[in-house]
């Protein structure tokens, strides 16, 4: 079975990235460049829940959970460290285990997708009101002040072995690389065997297990990974404001991510991608007009999505494309189709 | 003896709290399966009717009973002719779509009152003294209401005939519809009950924390994880469940301090779902109401 059907998209889809990657900081401003490093460590967040959600039917409303702890781990090893290639590691996997522990007790437990989605939003809740109170000179670890409501500093990342400091342009060409490396790997994921046993489980549990699958195991492995991306995505975040704050952990991050998977698409993993970017710009045109609650506008787009287009923007544009071409290209089109098998059930 | 009889009271206020904040959303979820994430706005609402209302001159006692469950009643009413009723068996997307009404409440009041805290009011009840202790006579006060408020929500469940439909509606709605109940119009007055109720938690609750438009955010955590792990029964869930987390959460803040209680509280609950996934009502008192 080929599993690579749309190798000419992807191409397209890797080749725009590369060219936006070297293209976007000779053109634009350094202001603008920096601000596109946090857009695209939130598409690197959305990108996880993208995965998790879209591919493993896993409703995890507190994604933030793992994106916070990774900026937090980040932060504080490296400031005992002082140096950012350790660091790095750290956080990825301090996430991935957050994600992993709190994985073993739903999917042991067997919490139902709804209840799964109100524990995990609790948990990034109740860390936010956690850290937000460590504010005192006991809070710390290390050396690393956790320094409650106004956080603690995030030392920009370093070369490895030479202590040399990223300049901001140069940060800009780590996050896309890294949102790039992530979005292919997370590509790759979908398709080999663990992938397609995750996509089953999202469309019947039941049935994945009788044919002999603990899909506990896999969920939890999903899960793990999503959690791990989540922590990049905090690293890539830590880096763009420089400054670790517990508004990682907050509701209006929690809301955006489940808004950039909604709007931009489930089961798709470009559409969260690109509902990050385009939610980003649309909150920070508003924040610039001042006429409009930035949430107001949020919320009327999420309630207007689930009962309008609750598909998602790229699955509709995808069906609305592929449609017309489906009488003169017969062979490619049951490609296509065969593909829209694979999104998930209404 | 003095002091224990204030320990005691305080903890019966911690469960009391988790009680009253939860009840509302325990209403809506257990007779109508939709989880409202829109819950803590709901209160934060009640919350800002009685400022407003207090300060157009308004008694407080009026304002905080009467006025806001009445206010928020009708808001929940309306969020369910809108909104709700277009998703019903569909639980994720009613998740997603009051998640959505949520942001948009917070930003419809930031965008009226703004930003930052409304005039608090100050509570109506003054401290209390026991022996050589002054406790707060509100918290009393506010324990006194949630026992009466379950009561009330007992007695209308158990012995109205709108309980009665309520009732036979949550258990078959089909065979109710059959029978020549309409099923919309109970859905509809259920929503707007449950809305009431945490209209009416939140007006009580302003005068101790104070109204911002963020307000629910705080409230929404404890709420969730009092009634997941109260289970299916509304009232028996809901009480036990907060009986349970409000010790463990009183009791560990007594003995280290809020930061670690509210992390004990979670803790306790995600263990509890391990061992009772449905919740304790699904193990105990299950013919609980």
């Amino acid at each position: 079975m080929n599993r690579w059907p749309d190798k000419g998209r992807l191409v397209a889809v890797g080749l725009i990235g590369l060219v936006f990657m070297f293209g976007a900081p000779q053109v634009l401003q350094l202001f603008t460049v920096i601000n596109l490093t946090t857009a695209i460590a939130l598409a690197v967040l959305a990108l996880s829940l993208g995965l998790v959600w879209g591919f493993g039917g896993i409703l995890c409303f507190g994604q933030t959970t793992f994106f916070g702890l990774g900026a937090y781990a980040y932060a504080v090893a490296a400031q005992n460290f002082g140096d950012t290639t350790g660091a790095v590691i750290v956080a990825i996997l301090v996430a991935a285990a957050a994600a992993a522990i709190l994985g073993y007790f739903m999917f042991w437990g067997r919490i139902s997708d709804v209840y799964l989605g109100v524990i995990t939003l609790t948990v990034t809740l109740i860390l936010f009101n956690l850290i937000r109170r460590t504010s005192g000179p006991e809070y710390k670890i290390g050396t690393a002040l956790l320094g409650g409501f106004n956080g603690t500093s995030a030392p920009p990342l370093q070369v490895p072995w030479s202590g040399a400091m990223l300049f901001p342009t140069q940060m800009f060409y780590v996050a896309m690389g890294a949102l790039l490396i992530a979005y292919f790997g997370c590509i790759w994921l979908t398709r080999t065997h663990f992938g397609r046993v995750c996509v089953a489980i999202r469309e019947n549990e039941t049935r994945a297990e009788l044919i002999g699958y603990d899909t506990r195991l896999y969920k939890l492995g999903l899960f793990s990974i999503g959690g791990g991306l989540a922590g990049l995505a905090g690293i890539l975040m830590a880096n763009g404001i420089g400054r670790v704050t517990p508004d990682l952990f907050g509701l209006p991050y929690a809301a955006q991510a489940i808004i950039w998977v909604i709007v931009g698409g489930r089961g798709t993993l470009i559409g969260p991608v690109l509902g990050a970017f385009g939610i980003f710009y649309l909150t920070s045109w508003l924040g610039t007009q001042q006429t409009v609650n930035a949430n107001m506008v949020l919320g009327l787009v999420l309630i207007g999505f689930v009962l309008l287009l609750p598909k998602g923007v790229v699955p509709w544009v995808m069906e609305r494309v592929a449609r017309p071409r489906r009488s003169a290209k017969a062979g490619r089109a049951r490609v296509r189709a065969g593909r829209r098998a694979m999104q998930p059930a209404e | 003896m003095d002091y224990a009889a204030v320990i005691v009271l305080q903890v019966a206020y911690g469960i009391a709290n988790l009680a009253l904040i939860g009840l509302g959303l325990a209403i809506i979820f257990g007779m109508m399966r939709v989880i409202n994430l829109a819950h803590g706005e709901f209160l934060m609402l009640g919350g800002y009717t009685v400022v407003v209302a207090t300060n157009n001159g308004v008694n407080l006692w009026f304002a905080m009973l009467i006025l806001a469950p009445v206010v928020v009643g009708l808001i929940g009413v309306v969020v369910e002719r809108v909104l709700i009723r277009f998703l019903y068996g569909r639980m994720v997307d009613t998740l997603l779509a009051t998640w959505g009404l949520s942001l948009f409440l917070i930003g419809l009041v930031t965008t009226i009152f703004g930003p930052t805290t409304t005039t608090t009011v100050s509570p109506p009840v003054g401290a209390l003294k026991i022996g050589d202790f002054f406790t707060s006579g509100y918290e009393l006060f506010l324990i006194a209401v949630t026992l009466a408020l379950f009561a009330l929500v007992y007695a209308v469940l158990k012995f109205t005939k709108l309980g009665l439909l309520a009732r036979g509606t949550m258990q078959r709605a089909d065979m109710a519809a059959a029978l020549g109940v309409s099923t919309s119009t109970i859905y509809m007055i259920t929503f707007g009950l449950g809305a009431a109720v945490a209209g009416l938690a939140g007006a009580l609750l302003a005068p101790i924390t104070g109204v911002v438009p963020t307000i629910g955010a705080a409230y929404i955590a404890k709420a969730f994880i009092t009634v997941i792990s109260g289970g299916a029964a509304i009232l028996a869930g809901t009480a036990s469940a907060a009986a349970l987390l409000g010790f463990i959460n009183q009791a560990i803040t007594f003995i280290t301090g809020p930061t670690v209680g509210e992390v004990a509280l979670l803790v306790a609950a995600i263990v509890l779902l391990r061992l009772l996934p449905t919740g304790i009502t699904g193990r105990f008192f299950r013919r609980g109401l």
